[in-house]
């Protein structure tokens, strides 16, 4: 492990702040410390941030990004309490070593009211999105769904079918919450509108549920009896917050993190025999075809027609279902994605293992197509 | 739709000391952003700094009120109980003529159907008992992204 630590910053210590966002003091003190480094901000792509942002209880690093107009492709929540600031320099550390990223800010900031603020929650999207009756992330994907759609003149129909494709493959999952419940093209349009574009079956339901995987190192892999699946790249990248600020409505942050998973694996996204792509709405697979350079912008619609995207057919897409198949067990939905791909590179899945599989994509986002990672696993040898 | 909108009991803005001009500003009618004396450009949300260059030399400064649609929603089930009885409410991104987005409630003009690509212009309106900046889609202002 090498690193070096090339500049500071510290705010002067007050008993009391007065109106003053943990926001505007992380801005204040990242700033002394990115020009002590004699830094530009975009030079930063690597953001460590602590939990106690008061004002923005979830999606800390995207909401501190967007604040500080910061493109990480790392980034990450460090609570340790009183060793964060610590545990942050070795976890920087390591994912410059990983080639995650090349600089790093780690920062921790803290107001202190004399009278705490009756609504704890006072990001930015609170303040200058939900007033205007956009709450929750239904709205936020009708957005980027309606510019897609207008922007390359897409028949809903088209969106409709990636929905109809989860319902498909579902059938082949018993532990799905649409399994027994197949839904054609014509059903998901026929489904009651909820955003427009956003029909109801373009949304995932949510469940109860849970995930998990172990990690270890590739000797003592070799020592366990499960075939290990490997680790062959991953990219990370975070852009915004809210919608209203994203760079593109029409590609996402999973359009360079997925790009940094193909180089560090030597692969190409045609490569793939799984492609495990997070779907919490129909547009977000959409996007994510699109990005991952599999057609260019807005021909999803054209490379889906002709194809099976079964574990028997010839482009196997989100075989557990799908979340939109599966359903949303809340973040561990996402997780969904990454334990299917381990089962079909271990080539057990039972009634729909994907013959000879041998690379699967992995993809996770959060947020509004905010925060995106990508990881491409790799059958055992 | 107006009436409508002012009987809501819902959210309003969750103000601090940072963003208060903005807020007083829509009180009297008037949109304003912050501007960077760094680089120039116009920021908004308001923000502690500019967050492409990172100065902190902010001003506030009057915006014009246009912009373009970027997107749209029609809300038939909103997520927040309080918004139900205005069900069917659009919700837009304005690309504001001074380059930032944000986010909005859509007023249509008269019955004609909201496109992306449509002119808005400011429209203050009492939601919930406060005033919002609301935009409004004006036909007889097309192409303004062409304008100077
Ligand atoms: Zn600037």
């Amino acid at each position: 492990m090498t690193a070096a630590i090339v500049g500071i910053g510290e705010l002067k210590p007050v008993r009391r702040t007065t109106g003053r966002a943990t926001l505007e003091m992380i801005a204040e003190v990242s700033r002394a410390a990115v020009f002590d480094a004699g830094l530009e901000p975009g030079q930063i792509d690597g953001l460590l941030v602590g939990p106690q942002v008061g004002e923005t209880p979830q999606h800390v690093p995207a909401t501190v990004c967007e604040y500080l107009g910061l493109h990480p492709s790392m980034s990450n929540v460090v609570d340790l309490g009183g060793a964060s600031g610590a545990g942050m320099v070795w976890r920087a550390a390591v994912a410059i070593d990983a080639g995650m990223c090349e600089t790093v800010l780690c920062v921790l900031a803290n107001n202190r009211e004399a009278v705490p603020p009756r609504s704890p929650n006072r990001n930015p999207i609170r303040e200058f999105d939900v007033p205007f009756g956009a709450s929750g992330a239904n709205i936020s994907y009708a957005l980027l769904m309606q510019a897609h759609m207008s922007r390359f003149d897409i028949p809903p129909e088209d969106y409709a079918s990636i929905a109809a494709w989860a319902q498909h493959n579902a059938q082949h999952n018993p532990d799905a919450i649409f399994y027994g419940k197949p839904a054609t093209v014509d059903d998901v349009m026929a489904s009651p509108m909820i955003a427009s574009p956003l029909h109801l079956l373009e949304i995932v339901m949510p469940v109860a549920g849970g995930c998990a995987v172990i990690v270890t190192s590739e000797a003592h892999a070799k020592r366990l009896p499960q075939t290990p699946v490997m680790l062959l790249g991953a990219g990370e990248k975070l852009t915004h917050r809210a919608v209203s600020q994203a760079p593109s409505l029409t590609s996402g942050p999973l359009k360079p993190a997925m790009a940094r998973a193909f180089h560090q694996s030597g692969s190409t996204a045609d490569e793939m025999d799984l492609l495990s792509l997070y779907d919490c709405y129909t547009i977000m697979v959409a996007t994510t075809i699109e990005d991952a350079g599999l057609c260019p912008p807005g021909a999803f619609g054209q490379w889906l027609r002709g194809r099976n995207l079964g574990f028997d057919g010839d482009t196997p897409l989100n075989t557990h279902g799908g979340q939109l198949g599966f359903g949303q067990p809340d973040l561990a939905g996402g997780m969904t994605h990454l334990v299917e791909a381990v089962r079909q590179l271990r080539s057990n899945t039972e009634g729909r293992q994907i013959r000879n599989a041998k690379r699967a994509l992995v993809t996770g986002n959060g947020a509004t197509m905010s925060e995106a990672t990508a990881l491409v696993l790799g059958a055992a040898q | 739709m107006t009436d409508a909108l002012k009987n809501l009991t819902v959210p309003g803005p969750t103000m601090i000391a940072l963003t208060e001009p903005f807020w007083q500003a829509v009180e009297s009618g008037r949109l304003t952003v912050q501007k960077c004396n760094g680089c120039g450009h116009h920021i908004f949300y308001p923000r502690a700094l500019c967050p492409h260059c990172w100065s902190n030399d902010l001003s506030w400064v009057e915006a014009a009120g246009t912009g373009t649609l970027k997107s749209f929603s029609q809300v038939h089930r909103p997520a927040h109980p309080g918004w139900v009885p205005a069900a069917g409410y659009i919700v837009g991104l304005v690309v504001l003529t001074e380059g930032p987005t944000m986010l909005s409630l859509i007023l249509p003009h008269g019955d004609q159907a909201v496109n992306v690509g449509d002119a808005v212009r400011m429209h203050p309106t009492n939601v919930g008992g406060r005033m919002l900046p609301v935009f409004k889609t004006t036909p007889d202002m097309e192409n303004l992204e062409d304008a100077p």
